[in-house]
């Protein structure tokens, strides 16, 4: 589904990512761990498409297509969606606008028809469900005095409504209560399908507890130096980072 | 002096005898005071510390008709596009300042809602009662206007009345004088306990440079409540100084809404004197425009009573090479204790071409009083704009939701929801987006 091959990134005048080489195949579900400052985030927000970072070599390959001169809107319409670490607040726009506006968006960028009303209602009904949300949120503003495990959620109810093929979830469980963490597991295992991938960033096994990866890369110093499979995570969450960071030293 | 000036001048001489009202020596009398004060003052400049960022000579040094005719045969269908299609309203159509009862509903039933012309000819003690006392002598252009006027709305709601359905108010230009001057005045009495929703505009709709000085003076009295939305998008060819001064009294709530999308020059002074306890005064206002637009809100409220409330609220969105100013002054005299005001001006540029000048200015002279001031000018968030296109929305929907999110809490306060969503209409266009639904 996605191949990326020597992938190289900086943001200003700082070098971070440093040839990424990773390749992740529909069903798969794929967790990439490692201390802060490695180039998690950072290879989310390229694969999303932020400006802010300039790719300075490598390639990203999306079901055949360039996937770097797109612009973050179009990678959206093939099928991507990042999962913010910290969603932004819009005031003024409710949640179901927005999720409306982004859906038949998306399906314009794609050429098809907007979702009919009564459609885009009963998928809204049950991605809530879903997500445990009470259907007041709908008409709140998006993510404007939202706590940090409604923020989470909402994240996730945007993927549920969107269904993309490629969902890259940036600590996800970060700032999450153990119920609200199993919730948001239990959406996204909901939504896996033999067509879609995951790509699950975090510092922490628990998350992985509940969403369970096929593979698990460790990122240090903006490359993968360590994939394996859910082992890695549970290695890790026994011996911490030190010893990666003496074996790349 | 400018040319301009002197032709105001010489103008006058012609035309004093022959303008409404002239029959009526307490009007004769103030339209000479007010003439002379202007003769001794002349057209403000940029020295002028309330003018300091607006130029008017620009739009002053076209050879400007001051006595229009209006003969012109505009007919509904030219104009039917600047009013509310979709609402029943009572319609007070002026052309080249001149009232057109064939265009206009007015009515005398259980309120006057006629000209001003026949207020200047008919109600001589009403006149003497309101006329003047809510403008301020001394100004200029309410001088240059009181010295002019001779037509314009005239709107008088007795105790206890709700007029049934809202009064716009047009002002059509026509290029039938050429560059033309208009001087229209507007006087609205709203008397204790009464209520009245008014619309008003001004729009030229010839290829001839205008320029419009107005003047509307409110009187809410007791109780009274009072709706007053401003819509200006006007052609690139009209200039606007709009006066618009407001008395309250005791309990009376006062919402003038100026929403401008359009003109070559506007300048809205916008005059609030809160003068009984427990009065509300609420201003608020959209400015979106673009190339060679300038938009200028300098508003005052006097708070002279204890225990009232002011909420001001103006947003800006700035394209292309476009200039807005906001002078904002609130004025908390040593009477006014347990005064709440609030005060706030965000801007948001979206060309580098473009430019704000803010200034918002408290003074106060009472010790138990909340007042809250603020202004913003920035851009549109990056975060906040990657965000949307990362879930599909293209750049510019994007930043016409972002802008638009930005700028809809100043039309909260509209009463008549065919205005929202006329309003919601005109600022998705100047955007340039198609906005499918009302945020």
């Amino acid at each position: 589904m996605i191949k990326i091959k020597d992938l190289q990134a900086r943001v200003e005048e700082k070098e971070i990512l440093r040839g990424i080489n990773l390749e992740i195949g529909p069903g798969e579900v794929h967790a990439i761990m490692g201390p802060n400052g490695s180039g998690k985030s950072t290879l989310s927000s390229v694969i999303a498409g932020r400006e802010d970072y300039e790719v300075t070599g490598g390639a990203i390959d999306f079901e055949g297509e360039d996937l770097l001169d797109l612009d973050p809107e179009e990678r959206a319409h093939k099928g991507i969606f990042l999962s913010f670490q910290y969603p932004v607040e819009i005031p003024g726009v409710t949640v179901s606008n927005f999720i409306k506006t982004a859906i038949n968006e998306s399906r314009k960028g794609r050429g098809e028809e907007p979702m009919e009303a009564r459609e885009m209602l009963a998928k809204m009904r049950e991605k809530t469900a879903l997500l445990e949300m009470d259907k007041s949120y709908l008409s709140r503003s998006l993510n404007e005095g939202f706590s940090g495990g409604e923020k989470k959620r909402n994240e996730i109810f945007q993927m549920a409504m969107l269904e993309p093929k490629l969902a890259i979830l940036d600590e996800t469980d970060s700032g999450l209560d153990i119920d609200a963490l199993r919730i948001v597991a239990n959406g996204v295992n909901k939504l896996r399908s033999e067509d879609n991938a995951v790509v699950v960033i975090t510092h922490y096994q628990r998350l992985l507890d509940y969403i369970e990866p096929d593979f698990v890369h460790v990122l240090y110093n903006g490359k993968i130096v360590k994939s394996g499979d859910k082992n890695l995570a549970l290695e890790l969450e026994a011996k911490g980072y030190d010893w990666i960071k003496a074996e790349n030293a | 002096m400018t040319d301009l000036a002197q032709d105001l001048l010489s103008s006058f001489v012609v035309a004093e005898a022959g303008l409404n009202g002239a029959k009526n020596l307490g009007v004769v009398n103030m339209r000479k005071e007010a003439l002379d004060r202007f003769e001794a003052s002349g057209f403000p400049t940029t020295r002028d510390e309330e003018w300091k960022y607006t130029n008017l000579k620009p739009v002053l040094k076209h050879d400007y008709k001051i006595m229009l005719k209006s003969e012109s045969a505009v007919s509904f269908g030219d104009i039917k596009q600047y009013l509310l299609s979709d609402l029943d309203t009572y319609k007070l159509v002026f052309i080249n300042g001149k009232y057109s009862s064939w265009l206009s509903e007015s009515t005398h039933q259980s309120y006057d809602i006629c000209t001003f012309a026949a207020a200047l000819n008919k109600y001589p003690d009403v006149l003497a009662e309101y006329l003047g006392k809510a403008a301020p002598a001394g100004e200029t252009f309410v001088d240059l206007n009181t010295a002019f006027a001779d037509d314009g709305a005239y709107i008088r709601v007795k105790a206890n009345q709700t007029v049934d359905k809202p009064i716009e108010i047009l002002y059509i230009t026509t290029d039938e004088n050429g560059t033309s001057f208009s001087q229209n005045r507007n006087l609205i009495i709203v008397e204790q306990n009464a209520e009245v929703q008014i619309l008003e505009r001004h729009q030229n709709l010839g290829d001839a440079e205008s320029f419009t000085n107005f003047v509307s003076e409110v009187f809410a009295a007791r109780d009274a409540r009072v709706s007053y939305y401003k819509v200006q998008n006007d052609s690139d060819k009209a200039s606007l100084v709009d006066n618009t001064h407001v008395k309250q009294a005791t309990g009376s709530n006062v919402h003038v809404g100026t929403y401008s999308f359009g003109g070559k020059l506007v300048r809205n002074n916008l005059h609030f004197y809160s003068g009984g306890e427990h009065a509300e005064s609420h201003m608020d206002g959209i400015t979106i425009i673009g190339d060679g637009q300038t938009v200028d809100h300098h508003t005052l409220v006097d708070h002279q009573e204890p225990n009232c409330y002011s909420r001001e609220l103006y947003k800006g969105i700035y394209l292309g090479k476009s200039h807005g100013v906001f002078n904002g002054k609130v004025l908390v005299r040593q009477k006014a204790q347990k005064t709440n005001a609030f005060q706030q001006n965000d801007n948001i540029l979206l060309s580098d071409k473009a430019k704000v000048d803010t200034k918002p200015q408290l003074e106060i002279f009472a010790d138990d009083v909340r007042c809250s001031h603020g202004c913003t000018v920035g851009q549109l968030d990056k975060n906040a704009l990657f965000y949307l296109r990362s879930r599909g929305i293209p750049k510019r929907e994007a930043q016409g939701l972002m802008t638009y999110a930005f700028a809809s809490d100043a039309l909260e306060y509209i009463k008549i929801p065919q205005l929202q969503k006329r309003l919601n209409g005109v600022i998705a266009e100047k955007l340039g987006i198609n906005l499918e639904f009302a945020l």
